[in-house]
């Protein structure tokens, strides 16, 4: 089983705060962390390398210190890693992402089976593992919450769903996006920790991939941020007064319209 | 690229504070750009000096955008209902549709719809285009998105809206990638620009932090999916006509690799949370399972759904379809009552567009309170419990 996890790198949003006096973002000391959501679908694929044999790949694109999360994901039992980096990915969006990706997979070679987490926390499209099937022409099923079965001939899994949950059976090659229920991700091994240490990243630029410059970066992306702005603030803290039998009075005569 | 006019910086560092990703930093008076940049233009507007532009490759592909016309809404039906965001969503399509002067149109694809697509046109649609069989009985991505890319190719409208659900957030990516189309997720503001079409689709990025703006300049059609409960439906108006169009399906469409065995409901009827106009969210702050009980309680006495942070799905009181923030689901009901939630930001990303908040916590300084219209200090358990019967009492008279 060849398995490929895409991983990212992201602000760790714990950390991220909102001045509420200036109402702008605080970011001092904000780590970079792997996406919580990817250290799942490493999770995952670790494991059904130990159930099925194989190897699991991890890809990222990002900027060159985004090495530090592939490291990690090799010290959790990824065995190789392959970083897309390149200033003209600058301005990517989903579209340009989806595309840069699948030209590295292709560029890795043969694949049965790729995980993604199921967004980015920073971003919370959720489109990008979508948009990397479709562009590797293969299907996928978003959301998955538990692998029931696995076989190298078909999985049967759980796919979370608004009202609860499907059953699905499919065969490879697919892409699947996780969701945090799927798993509990291991702690790194000191073993693993060495390895990683000592992994040698493969690291490839748009011309290695061989990607067209006109579907990469802001060039290739159909959207484009055009304002950012605060959101509307929600008005003045508004504590209620009094004994909490007086206080229990006013919100319900407050609440009177939703009774 | 982010372009640093070097003159004009005065390396004041307020483009540092307002970039969400880092990646700007003040060396020896300058600012300079790192790798991290997304070039979201946050800094751009912050600039006193005017000292920052991004400076846009061109597009290589212009798509002749005036081929594209009318604006569609993806309506989403499973389990024999149509979703209420489908309807909320006709609301805004027919603001839009009216300001460009151009067809609303309604794509419903399932089985056994029945009269849906009547009520589509009572509730705005000028056209269904209607794609019944037993086979899109249950939704898969292969199934469903061949059904809508290819109406698309067809009869190219400018812009096609879903709903931010399970199925929307799932198929329209893959959609609209095939199509080369821009997509915006999760949008809560909707707008045209009258003389170029363009869909002004603003949604929160970071977690809530920010909001963002964005446009599809040099393609078409214009995808967004917005979450539900933002938008408004218009009333049914049965005196309104449409026309239902059956889609002709090819039986190459109806493939799919990905089958589905079974698809099961949860057994607790009101675990769709996106769809309640009432949420009570129970937090860390009840302490125990148990304690937790209260949060159903009160939710019981207003008719309302029950809702968690975080915490308390991971602490197993509740189930992750309940979880509300970041990492779950964003709800914007018409009134949410937080009780022993702090607010830390990635709860409050997914709160903050409620029309009505009410924040009770024994800690005044809780971030909660920031957001909340009412608030109240005090122990849960005094305060809840009291809650409850005022609430009782006042609906019985």
């Amino acid at each position: 089983m060849k398995i490929v996890v895409c991983i990212k790198q992201v602000p760790d949003a714990k950390d991220v705060r909102l001045d509420p006096v200036t109402n702008t973002l605080a970011r001092e000391g904000v780590q970079s962390i792997m996406n919580p959501y990817d250290q799942h679908a490493v999770e995952e694929a670790v494991r059904l390398k130990e159930e099925l044999g194989g190897t699991v790949t991890v890809l990222s694109m990002g900027p060159p210190q985004a090495e530090d999360v592939l490291r990690q994901a090799i010290s959790c039992g990824a065995d190789n890693a392959v970083l897309v980096s390149d200033r003209a990915f600058a301005g990517a969006d989903t579209w340009a992402t989806s595309y840069t990706l699948a030209k590295a997979v292709q560029k890795i070679g043969d694949f049965d089976l790729i995980l993604c987490g199921k967004q980015a926390i920073d971003g919370d499209t959720a489109q990008v593992g979508p948009g990397l099937a479709i562009q590797l022409d293969i299907p996928f099923v978003t959301c998955i919450q538990k692998i029931r079965e696995a076989t190298d001939k078909e999985l049967v899994m759980e796919r979370m769903m608004d009202d609860g949950y499907d059953v699905l059976a499919a065969g490879y090659p697919i892409l699947l996006t996780v969701v945090k229920d799927i798993n509990n991700p291991r702690v790194p091994s000191l073993k693993g920790k060495m390895r990683a240490k000592k992994t040698e990243i493969l690291v490839l630029s748009a011309a290695d991939v061989g990607a067209d410059p006109a579907k990469i970066g802001l060039a290739g992306s159909p959207t484009q941020v055009v304002n950012v702005f605060p959101p509307p603030p929600r008005g003045e803290r508004a504590l209620l007064t009094g004994s909490i039998d007086e206080q229990v009075e006013q919100l319900v005569e407050k609440l009177a319209v939703y009774l | 690229m982010l372009i640093v006019d070097n003159d004009q910086c005065t390396g004041c560092g307020v483009c540092e504070d307002n970039c969400a990703f880092g990646a700007i930093e003040v060396v020896d008076g300058l600012a300079v750009v790192a790798e991290t940049c997304t070039l979201c233009g946050a800094c751009v507007d912050t600039c006193e000096f005017e000292a920052l532009t991004i400076e846009g490759a061109e597009k290589s592909v212009q798509v002749d955008l005036d081929s594209w016309s009318g604006i569609w809404v993806y309506c989403e039906f499973r389990g024999g209902n149509l979703a209420t965001v489908a309807l909320e969503l006709l609301g805004v399509g027919r603001k839009l549709a009216d300001a460009r002067g151009v067809k609303l149109v309604a794509v419903l694809i399932g089985s056994g719809t029945g009269d849906s697509a009547d009520r589509l046109i009572g509730h705005g649609a000028d056209i269904v285009y209607r794609a019944d069989d037993p086979v899109l009985h249950f939704f898969t991505d292969e199934t469903y998105g061949a059904v809508l890319t290819d109406l698309i190719r067809r009869e190219k409208p400018e812009v096609v809206l879903a709903g931010a659900t399970a199925i929307g957030r799932s198929f329209f990516p893959g959609v609209a990638n095939a199509l080369g189309a821009g997509l915006t997720a999760d949008c809560t503001q909707l707008a045209i620009r009258a003389d170029d079409g363009a869909l002004l689709q603003t949604r929160p990025a970071f977690g809530g932090n920010i909001m963002a703006t964005i446009e599809c300049p040099g393609s078409r059609p214009q995808m967004s999916t917005v979450r539900p409960n933002v938008m408004k439906e218009l009333e049914f108006d049965s005196t309104l006509s449409g026309q239902i169009i059956d889609v002709k399906l090819d039986p190459a469409m109806l493939k799919s690799k990905v089958r589905v065995l079974e698809s099961v409901v949860s057994e607790n009827d009101d675990v769709n949370i996106q769809e309640a106009d009432i949420l009570v969210g129970g937090g860390r702050g009840l302490d125990s399972e148990k304690g937790f009980a209260l949060i159903r309680d009160l939710a019981k006495s207003l008719d309302g759904s029950v809702s968690a942070s975080r915490a308390v799905v991971d602490a197993g009181w509740i189930g992750y379809p309940h979880q509300v923030g970041q990492t779950g689901k964003t709800v914007a009901p018409k009134l949410y009552i937080a009780c022993g939630i702090s607010g830390a930001i990635q709860h409050v990303a997914g709160m903050q567009s409620s029309e009505t908040i009410v924040a009770i916590n024994r800690d005044e300084n809780a971030p909660i309170f920031n957001v909340a219209d009412f608030g109240i200090v005090g122990d849960l358990f005094e305060v809840l419990p009291k809650l409850i019967s005022k609430i009782e009492e006042q609906r019985k008279s």
